[in-house]
């Protein structure tokens, strides 16, 4: 298959898993800044929120001072930020054109369904300023179900071969690193020195991270007791059956890769690289990892996963730069 | 319904249905107005669900639009369409032979047949490829001639569209549409199939691949991106006929070869349909700017190592000056009469014409010679005094760079509204592919629409609309 239909392919579930991602967030951030100070409301709940999507320096160069309007409307609706929720969609619809072909009938009937919504909600959240909280639930909503009907209308409908494993491999991916840097932003609140007598006041801290990779009746079945912050971080970086874990990510990382390796009958340094990572997560336990520094260990998964992205890119893939397609048109018009 | 001053193909001047329309016109007359409604509605969705859109430049709002359809088809009989097909194969043949000859021996020219300077002074005109030798002399793989009636027997050549015609996905999607649409109308009528089109576009492509291509060429379609105003369409072909879609930027060239990137490495391309235009092809050899192209095209392709179809340099023959003198061309290679009409056209180069436009403006068409979908021209019956007096300026500025012709009564077929059935202006692109193994028509075609009471403009971009096109066998009278 043409490179660049990988790349979309690619691309395009990465930037649906995105805007799934920033949803949750932002909806678990919002619970965190009603809390009282005493239930461990830190006030700066939505700095975290935009570190946690890589949006914190564009947000200060662009808007500035931090305050829970502005962050919501640049994570979710500026046009500014190239990772906005809006923004997303709109790179994956723009994706999705591109590879129609590859693309199955419901796959590209959700996106294009999603995108027209989209065109809706943007109307009603034009500009900074107030927001409408019933409206933004919808929304969020509306973002999180966009991105279940795609993956759904991927799993169902796909022939499994390369088109399927490079879009499924976007997923992956994506979500291996929004996994980690939520992990990150928050891993203070996850060191067992934390860990007070008689609960903690970072109880709602750990619900809340646990909330944005909807997790928090997984780790209930899981572990069957309280929440314990290095239980947390057990549940997702280890372990393999909860399914946004870095562990259950790289299982189908390596994997998807493994496939597309023997397809192609000369596997590269994107399939030795991720089996080495997963070697990692399958040996590795959590006492260990405190050990050598929560935050250092997912600096460097962090980096790790960038790596591999990398060298898939390498590999297979031709990455495109978002601006030229648009100059490229304007000078055939 | 007919109107006494054009020709109604379904009513005849005595209000009475043409053979071919029998039936038709009596689903017409006694399908109820809510049932027609139904259908109309079930069309739209259908589009929309198909997402067969198009863009159109400068309008921000809409950047995808759906045409408009019409669910009442136009008939043609057997006899008319093989007169028509006839036709179309005499003038695409020649088209051919002319493009070889022009960048050949340039015997038409040294026989005074043409002037000289309208083909040296044509932009479209590639001097890159004199004394290039393309596979089976054939230039002209896919062409769309534009076509109209104004009688119930000539058919008039509009437009010869040599380049990269558009179009072939609504004559495709139309007859799907109305299979579903209609089945009740199809059941009585045998309609001559238009679905093999995209089985005989790929083989007229892999059979003028380079000789080195070996039994299996690999074929591409090459489009200039998602940003394109025709790019469902190419989207739409490539998938039909199994091909990769590439953009400029899929493609490379090393040693004079094209390879496209895949996930696999490098692979070859033998023949690319190119849905790009000659300037944008290949930045190095036209315009540098052109991000759209693939640096070292041109010299493989002059190095006979890929085929692009169209061949480079088919514009100077779809260009409306020399649209004027293609009677006369049809007659100096093939002796024969052409057997298609030219609409009697002025050429406001010679100051004869120039004189008599300017003094008719108000009756007169007056076209770009190098403008194409509608823009650009005066209808001069439909403008406005204003409209008149500003192109009468640009005229006295340009001549060279504009033709006219009468305003043609084209005929009308029935369209399907809220309001009722109302007769509406229409043309037909029918396509026509050339291959190493001669001339072949589609029998049917794009038909478009004026949707506008009166209008005789039909192009997509100023609001026309579609409908799908029968070729049935010719039907003698009676009722089933």
């Amino acid at each position: 298959m043409l490179s660049r239909t990988a790349d979309n392919l690619y691309w395009l579930s990465r930037y649906m898993e995105r805007a799934d991602f920033l949803a949750r967030i932002i909806d678990a951030a919002q619970r965190l800044a009603t809390l009282p100070t005493a239930y461990g409301g830190t006030g700066s709940e939505w700095e975290s929120t935009l570190n946690a999507a890589g949006a914190l320096d564009g947000y200060r160069e662009h808007v500035g001072a931090v305050n829970e309007t502005s962050a919501i409307y640049y994570l979710a609706f500026d046009p500014q930020n190239s990772s906005s929720i809006c923004n997303c969609l709109e790179y994956a619809r723009t994706n999705a054109r591109a590879v129609r072909t590859a693309l199955t009938i419901e796959m590209w009937q959700s996106i294009n369904g999603a995108w027209l919504e989209m065109k809706r909600f943007q109307a009603i959240f034009g500009k900074p300023g107030t927001i409408d909280r019933l409206e933004l639930s919808r929304f969020l909503d509306f973002i999180r179900k966009a991105s279940l009907d795609f993956d759904g209308s991927a799993e169902r409908t796909m022939l499994r071969n390369d088109a399927h494993w490079f879009s499924r491999l976007g997923l992956y991916m994506e979500r291996a690193d929004t996994t980690a840097r939520i992990l990150d932003v928050k891993y203070n609140v996850l060191l067992p020195a934390t860990e007070q007598v008689g609960g903690s006041l970072d109880y709602f801290q750990w619900t809340a991270i646990l909330r944005a990779v909807s997790a928090l009746t997984a780790y209930n079945w899981v572990y069957k007791e309280t929440i314990k912050p290095w239980l947390v971080a057990d549940l997702l970086i280890l372990r393999p059956e909860m399914p946004r874990s870095l562990r259950s990510c790289y299982d189908d990382i390596a994997r998807l890769l493994d496939n597309i390796g023997r397809a192609y009958g000369r596997p590269g340094p994107s399939q030795s690289k991720a089996h080495k990572t997963l070697r990692l997560l399958e040996t590795i336990n959590i006492e260990q990892i405190f050990e050598t520094g929560l935050h250092e260990f997912l600096t460097e998964f962090i980096e790790s996963n960038d790596a591999l992205g990398a060298a898939i890119g390498g590999q297979y893939l031709i990455h495109v730069d978002e601006g030229t397609t648009e100059t490229q048109a304007q000078s055939q018009a | 319904m007919a109107n006494g001053r054009f020709f109604d193909e379904m009513t005849k001047p005595d209000g009475l249905p043409r053979d071919v329309y029998q039936r038709v016109a009596h689903w017409l007359a006694s399908a109820p107005p809510e049932l027609l409604a139904s259908r109309r509605s079930q069309a739209e969705l259908m589009f929309r669900r198909i997402g067969i859109t198009f863009a159109v430049y400068g309008d921000k709002d809409s950047t995808e639009r759906l045409i408009p359809f019409d669910i009442v088809p136009r008939v043609l009989g057997r006899s008319e369409w093989t007169r028509l097909e006839a036709g179309l194969i005499q003038r695409v043949k020649v088209l051919n032979m002319f493009l070889a000859d022009l960048y050949g021996k340039g015997e038409v020219i040294k026989a005074g047949i043409i002037p000289e300077d309208i083909v040296l002074n044509n932009e479209h005109f590639r001097p890159e490829m004199r004394g290039v030798k393309v596979p089976h002399d054939v230039y002209v793989h896919i062409s769309g001639i534009d076509i109209v009636r104004v009688d119930d027997h000539d058919f008039y050549v509009l437009e010869d569209n040599a380049r990269t015609p558009s179009g072939v996905s609504y004559m495709l999607e139309n007859r799907e549409v109305m299979m579903r649409l209609v089945p009740e109308l199809f059941a009585q009528h045998r309609v001559a199939p238009v679905e093999n089109y995209p089985d005989a576009l790929l083989s007229s492509l892999r059979s003028v691949a380079p000789k080195q291509a070996g039994s299996d060429p690999v074929c591409v379609l090459l489009t200039p991106g998602i940003f394109n105003s025709a790019y469902y369409e190419h989207s739409f072909l490539a998938d039909k006929l199994g091909v990769e879609l590439v953009e400029g930027r899929d493609l490379l060239v090393k040693e004079n070869v094209v390879y496209m990137r895949t996930t696999q490495g490098p692979q070859r391309v033998d023949v690319i349909y190119r849905r790009i235009d000659d300037d944008f092809l290949d930045p190095l050899a036209f315009r540098p700017d052109s991000a759209l192209g693939v640096p070292g095209l041109m010299s493989a392709y002059l190095a006979g190592n890929v085929t692009l179809a169209n061949a480079v340099g088919t514009g100077v023959a779809d260009d409306k000056a020399v649209y004027t003198y293609m009677p006369e061309i049809i007659k100096f290679y093939l002796g024969e009469e052409p057997l298609l009409k030219n609409v009697p056209t002025w050429r406001c180069r010679e100051p004869d014409s120039l004189k008599y436009v300017l003094d008719h403006l108000p009756e007169l068409v007056v076209k770009e010679v190098n403008g194409s979908g509608g823009y650009g021209m005066l209808v001069g019956p439909h403008a406005t005094r204003e409209q008149i007096a500003e192109f009468a300026t640009k005229l006295k500025n340009d001549p060279d760079g504009f033709i006219a012709q009468p305003t043609l009564n084209l005929s009308t077929c029935p369209a399907s509204f809220e309001s009722g059935i109302g007769a509406r202006h229409v043309d037909l692109r029918p396509f026509v592919l050339s291959g190493a193994d001669g001339v072949r028509v589609i029998p049917g075609g794009l038909t478009r629409v004026a949707m506008k009471e009166g209008s005789l403009v039909v192009n997509s971009s100023q609001g026309g609309g579609t409908k799908d096109t029968w070729v049935i066998e010719d039907f003698q009278g009676g009722l089933v």
